[in-house]
């Protein structure tokens, strides 16, 4: 076993990637090619500079291209991102001819590589377009939307639509997410890399220093929320919540940290509504973080007693998935991707009100030993179903899958 | 060169794939059911074990569960949750079952109740991937060591997925012991008291070890 896969056996577990090992061996040479539009910055590229070096410690030939645009390329990829997600999304005519003439010119460059993989992993609505260059392709093309499209606007799904029905297979991260196609639909869930920065466990002293750094108080209780500023991560709900449960939990202090979000015209709007809710209030922290801040949320997700992701609506939830892997139960919104890793009265609770959110805060705060008991369930259940082990186990099992269409069992031995 | 008595330890890995129906509604459900391959019905008594789910929850098949929070009819998430899917000679006759208890719902409803927009039932299926993990059970005392070691897949595989693939519905260590030299009947006959529905993976895994472990040591059944 190499030293990555030795890595992720101390954290994930030894039989987790002896079963990528066993179910990697088929596929052993075979020609895999990641196809996305950013090497940096987002979850898709995040994810894929960990997956692309694990699939080649599995000694299967990994390569990761990316495909670049101008301005109107950009445009119209958001444009479609924003009507998959069923906003408004006018995709003007100029705006389709840059999307579509970008992918030409990137078809004509990765022409050697794509032709010759056996697999071609397309991410997201930014590359879809390039199978209709590639008719004589010899490989299976699959189409990984992370996006939550249950709800497009349909004329750009229609659009897109004509494209992703070319592929041979398709993924999305939740059934509510899926929609209709002529081939088969993969339902792989999002996870977190145990190894990066963020998840990483950190030593005491330095999650202390960082919260000294932000004049939180180690020794009082800290309820936190990671989420961009958007109205349907209910930062205003959290305020609320916490206001409550100052009630019994005096010197409780509360932070909301997040993002910017550049790509929403509301965001200004709500922080500065945050902002003012907060205003007078020294326990009660909102901190603009840049994009990289991993080890500060870290350091904040380590240091919490309360962890809320109290959301009114949510795709999947990966920081959810990152605090419960720090062993802290979760009080989440009963929406979306919350609702597949919150088990209510196990790893968390489910609540749809601020006084809800306080009623379990409270709960917590009584029976610390349930806390402590919900926490160690709620990491081992990331451990099990949301690392990035078992979402390559899910991609080996698919590109077995491709290999043998249509049938439903697969044996191997 | 392995005895052709020897058993292979297989391991499996299973993902889920969208059908594209959903329901809302009972009379969707109904259309759902009739609509669908029978082996995606099989996927929502079977599958859940391992999918990312609890080990312990309240109702233990995706009807039953969907019913229950989804449209909170509790009558009828009730009488799908003691549907024991070990009982049926296939995945055709299941269907039939859950069908069955839908239809006698509808008809005693006033007027079906709806789900949420984001609360609808996806009909799912599951494609399996079996593959060999290398171990070799030469006789039954094995049992003892090797079953708490079993990975879930392998659990699922042996003791799940068998009853679909034999004849007789029997687990692969059953089917086993059956072909070796007589002398293991009392085992078999105490496996065969265990009920695999009902409990989690790791709990069937605990129960076959704790049966074996009986045995050998000369308990009583």
């Amino acid at each position: 076993m190499n030293a990555l896969l030795e890595a992720y056996a101390a954290v994930a577990g030894a039989d987790a990637v002896q079963h990528l090992i066993q179910l990697a061996a088929p596929l052993r040479g075979m020609k895999v090619v990641h196809v996305n539009s950013t090497r940096a910055g987002g979850g898709v590229a995040e994810i894929l500079h960990t997956l692309v070096p694990l699939m080649q410690a599995l000694q299967i030939d990994t390569r990761w291209e990316v495909i670049t645009g101008d301005g109107p390329f950009y445009q119209g990829t958001k444009a479609m991102h924003n009507g998959l997600q069923g906003h408004a999304a006018p995709l003007a005519d100029a705006l389709l001819h840059a999307y579509e003439g970008t992918n030409a010119r990137a078809a004509e460059t990765l022409a050697p590589v794509l032709r010759e993989a056996d697999v071609v992993f397309i991410h997201d609505p930014q590359p879809a377009a390039l199978i209709r260059h590639f008719p004589q392709r010899r490989g299976k093309w699959v189409w990984r939307c992370h996006i939550d499209a249950s709800h497009p606007q349909r004329s750009v799904w229609r659009y897109l639509r004509a494209h992703v029905a070319e592929y041979d297979a398709s993924v999305f991260s939740l059934a509510d997410f899926a929609q209709r196609l002529p081939h088969p639909v993969y339902l792989i869930p999002p996870s977190i890399d145990p190894l990066s920065e963020k998840n990483s466990p950190l030593p005491a002293w330095q999650a202390l220093e960082i919260c000294r750094r932000f004049d939180i108080d180690p020794g009082r209780s800290l309820m936190l929320q990671v989420s961009r500023f958007d109205r349907f991560k209910d930062p205003l709900g959290v305020i609320a919540a916490y206001r409550l449960a100052r009630g019994f939990i005096p010197g409780l202090q509360l932070v909301l940290a997040g993002g910017g979000a550049d790509d929403d015209p509301e965001g200004d709007a709500v922080l500065a509504e945050v902002r003012a809710a907060a205003e007078g209030d020294t326990d009660l922290k909102v901190l603009l973080l840049p994009p990289d801040a991993h080890t500060t949320i870290n350091a904040l997700q380590q240091a919490a007693h309360f962890v809320l992701q109290k959301s009114l609506r949510e795709g999947f939830g990966l920081t959810v998935t990152e605090a419960m892997w720090k062993g802290r139960p979760v009080i989440g919104g009963d929406t979306g991707g919350i609702r597949l890793q919150v088990v209510n009265h196990h790893t968390g609770f489910l609540v749809s009100t601020p006084e809800g959110a306080a009623l379990r805060v409270r709960y917590l705060h009584q029976h610390t030993e349930l806390h402590e008991q919900m926490g160690a369930k709620a990491r081992e259940f990331v451990r099990q179903n949301f690392l990035l082990t078992r979402q390559l186990r899910d991609y080996l099992t698919l590109m077995t899958g491709l290999m043998h269409p249509g049938e439903e069992r697969i044996a191997l031995a | 060169m392995p005895n052709l008595q020897d058993f292979v330890i297989n391991d499996c890995a299973l993902v889920p794939l969208a059908t594209g129906v959903r329901a809302q509604g009972l009379p969707g459900l109904r259309e759902g059911l009739l609509t669908v391959p029978a082996n995606c019905v099989y996927y929502h008594f079977w599958g859940g074990l391992l999918r990312a789910r609890f080990d312990d929850p309240e109702f233990n098949n995706d009807f039953a569960v969907w019913v229950r929070h989804a449209l909170h009819d509790l009558p009828l998430a009730e009488r799908l949750a003691v549907i024991d899917p070990a009982e049926f000679a296939d995945a055709e006759a299941l269907r039939q079952e859950v069908l069955e208890l839908v239809e006698q719902r509808l008809d005693e409803i006033e007027a079906p109740t709806w789900a949420p927009r984001d609360r609808q039932f996806h009909f799912m299926h599951g494609q399996l991937v079996v593959f060999d993990s290398g171990r070799r059970l030469h006789d039954p005392r094995e049992l003892v060591d090797l079953l708490p070691q079993l990975s879930a897949g392998s659990v699922f595989y042996h003791l799940i997925d068998a009853r679909r693939r034999e004849p007789q519905g029997e687990d692969d260590f059953h089917a086993w012991l059956c072909a070796l030299d007589a002398g293991h009947e009392g085992l078999v006959a105490r496996l065969a008291q265990i009920d695999p529905y009902f409990v989690s993976l790791a709990d069937l895994r605990a129960q076959y070890a704790a049966a074996c472990r009986a045995h050998f040591a000369g308990a009583p059944a």
